[in-house]
């Protein structure tokens, strides 16, 4: 009689552990790449960029983000890595990182030729010494490469590339057309207390999203000399916090899967608030009654750089892989499948959908001048103030527990 | 010579017990105390903020911004209150539901019943939030929306088979003759119960309650998934490890449930339901 009780609980505690291992294990989608401008006022270490290109290694390391590299595992359709490998006898090897911090570390452990990194990441990895300047004139389709993404902040230290552009995108204001009148043209609807959509605005769920807060403030509040989002001192900072405090009274819930999104859009759940532009194509695409537009504040967004290793063993075939990732064809299908704005212009005529390019904003550079690319704060401000101290990520990570209470 | 070694074996009980315990005690001192011990030394240190290394001296400050933290108190306690209500959620739906099934079910439909609250189990965590998410979504069949009310209601859910199975197990050690015998001698179904049943079982429910309530403490998917925009424990180290990259603070505050955990084992040791497990 005992021993039956004796063994269920047995089981049970086993059933407990499988239970807390699977509820750890659970990942939720990337949050997209993170990304980023910034002055940044270091001396990289000196290391050279690859001279002449040599025979293949066989094989490659990449340290990517979801979706970057597919080999038609994810979706048979969806496959830019077989004809890689068949091209150049270069077999692909793929680390999937979850965090622009993950991609770090990865790349720091010298196992990895080539990563897709963020631009808060790619300044660290380029102050670290990780990675080394690419040679441009090693990748024959750097030249298609639109100019307004060439010798950035985030892929270029004083005039010298240290990678090659692989997409841009930049979060949005999305709302339900039915419920939501007049159309919105500035984030001041999702921060206004007595806004008629109170409990149905939504927000992006990370400490990043303190920067949309600053992006607002840049326009309402001139006083404050906000110059870029993410270079905030003392007062600045404290301004973005408490609109973000003030504006968590009005959120219904917070998002970073973009599944949930979708549902809560569809489901009428959520009204309004800030997107991505492959989640509206998505819930465009289930039916629901949603728009987007840029608002005239201007907006965040992401711009992402492929970058190869200081130390890196197959050179040859990382320096292929980056021109053929940003060759029409492969970018135009990673562009689409990830939902960003390719960085090869004749990509866009190499899209299943004609329209993605316009779809995107591809070619209009005058919209993504108002997009305020991601990019890890720290505390030497990146606007290249010297006379003050900003605001840290780990700060940011600190208030943003604060502002969700 | 494997004669020579079992009858050494046999003599000598202490080898045979140190021989037969070292792996499991290996397990448990290096993967398990050696985690918690990895953690609280983790707490004490602090990472570079540019470069994300880690900065292994000695610093009380993450314990300082932790105690100090109004919001990790309000979180903190949050947490508790959701795990307390969890548990006795699960505890008035799975009492009489164990009830049934050990004392008035017959053997056949009793097995049916364990693996009828077994099978949800067999579904991923995921689906599972998921689907209260469509349900409690404002166009579902329940349409109450998100929040905390949300999480606790899912939580309880998630958590009832742990609940029902241990007092299940403890309902049908007791004896029939014994509730035969309190309805002899004159007592009615609530003394019975409150006498008899309660006591005997107790014993069983702390075991429950310790799954529930761990459980629940530890969660921080399903808030993410249908607490609208409320958050718990489980998201601040969450945050502090994926988005910020800071493992000692988020060490610092895992520390938190660990305490709570500690506390609420050491009040049920007194209460000596654990030696009756």
């Amino acid at each position: 009689m005992r021993s039956t009780p004796r063994r269920l609980s047995r089981t049970l505690t086993a059933v407990a552990a499988l239970a807390l291992a699977a509820a750890c294990g659970s990942t939720e989608p990337t949050g997209t790449a993170a990304p980023a401008p910034g002055s940044s006022g270091f001396t990289p270490p000196k290391i050279e960029a690859l001279q002449s290109l040599g025979a293949g290694e066989g094989q490659v390391n990449l340290v990517a983000w979801a979706g970057y590299v597919e080999d038609g595992s994810s979706d048979p359709k969806v496959d830019w890595v077989t004809e890689f490998e068949s091209t150049t006898g270069c077999q692909v090897n793929t680390k999937v990182a979850g965090t622009s911090d993950e991609m770090v570390n990865l790349m720091k452990t010298g196992e990895y030729d080539a990563v897709s990194a963020s631009g808060d990441a790619s300044l660290r990895l380029i102050a670290a010494g990780n990675v080394a300047p690419v040679n441009t004139a090693l990748i024959p389709n750097y030249a298609d490469v639109f100019a307004g993404l060439k010798d950035r902040p985030w892929n270029s230290v004083n005039g010298v590339s240290y990678g090659v552009p692989h997409g841009r995108g930049a979060n949005l204001l999305m709302w339900r057309t039915d419920k939501v009148s007049p159309a919105p043209d500035s984030w001041g609807v999702v921060f206004d207390p007595n806004s008629p959509y109170k409990g149905s605005v939504t927000a992006y769920d990370s400490p990043i999203y303190i920067a949309d807060a600053a992006v607002y403030l840049m326009a309402t509040k001139p006083e404050l000399g906000i110059k870029s989002p993410y270079a905030l001192d003392d007062t600045q900072f404290q301004a973005a916090v408490d609109l973000l405090k003030q504006q968590r009274t009005i959120i219904g819930e917070y998002w970073s899967d973009y599944t949930k999104e979708i549902q809560a859009f569809k489901a009428g759940d959520t009204v309004v608030g800030t997107t991505w532009q492959v989640i509206a194509n998505l819930a465009q695409a289930d039916q629901a009654p949603v728009e987007v537009t840029l608002p005239k504040e201007g907006a965040t967004g992401w711009s992402d750089t492929w970058m190869v290793a200081a130390n890196a063993k197959h050179p040859n075939c990382a320096y292929k892989w980056l021109d053929w990732i940003i060759s029409p064809k492969a970018n135009a299908q990673v562009a689409e499948w990830f939902g960003e704005a390719p960085s090869n212009a004749k990509s866009c005529a190499e899209t299943a959908d004609p329209k993605h390019c316009d779809t995107f904003h591809a070619t209009d550079e005058d919209y993504f001048s108002k997009v305020y690319y991601w990019t890890t704060p720290i505390p030497q401000c990146l606007d290249g103030r010297t006379d003050v101290t900003c605001k840290d990520y780990a700060e940011w990570t600190r208030a943003w527990t604060e502002i969700k209470g | 010579m494997r004669r020579r070694l079992a009858t050494f074996l046999h003599r000598h009980a202490g080898v045979r017990l140190s021989l037969l315990l070292s792996a499991p005690m290996a397990w448990l001192g290096l993967a398990y105390l050696g985690a918690l011990a990895a953690l609280l030394v983790t707490a004490f240190w602090s990472t570079d903020t540019f470069t994300g290394n880690l900065i292994r001296t000695f610093t009380w400050s993450n314990f300082q911004d932790l105690v100090t933290g109004e919001v990790y108190r309000t979180v903190a306690l949050r947490s508790l209150g959701v795990a307390a209500a969890v548990t006795l959620i699960d505890l008035v739906v799975a009492f009489p539901m164990a009830f049934a099934m050990a004392k008035l079910a017959s053997p056949r439909t009793q097995r049916w019943l364990v693996i009828a609250v077994l099978t949800p189990l067999w579904a991923s965590y995921l689906v599972k939030a998921y689907a209260w998410r469509v349900l409690l979504s404002s166009e579902g069949i329940l349409g109450w929306g998100y929040g905390l009310g949300a999480t606790i209601l899912t939580l309880s859910y998630l958590w009832l088979p742990y609940m029902i199975l241990p007092i299940y197990a403890g309902l049908e050690r007791l004896p029939n003759s014994l509730l035969d015998a309190a309805g002899d001698l004159g007592a009615r179904p609530w003394r019975t119960f409150r006498t008899v049943v309660w006591p005997l079982t107790f014993p069983a429910v702390v075991a429950g309650s310790i799954f529930t309530f761990s459980l629940s403490l530890g969660d921080y998917i399903t808030v993410k998934i249908v607490g609208g925009s409320s958050q718990l424990i489980g998201n601040v180290v969450y945050d502090n490890i994926g988005a910020a990259n800071n493992l000692p603070f988020a060490a610092a505050v895992a520390t938190v449930p660990v305490l709570i955990m500690l506390v609420y084992l050491s009040a049920v040791r007194r209460t000596g339901a654990l030696e009756n497990l």
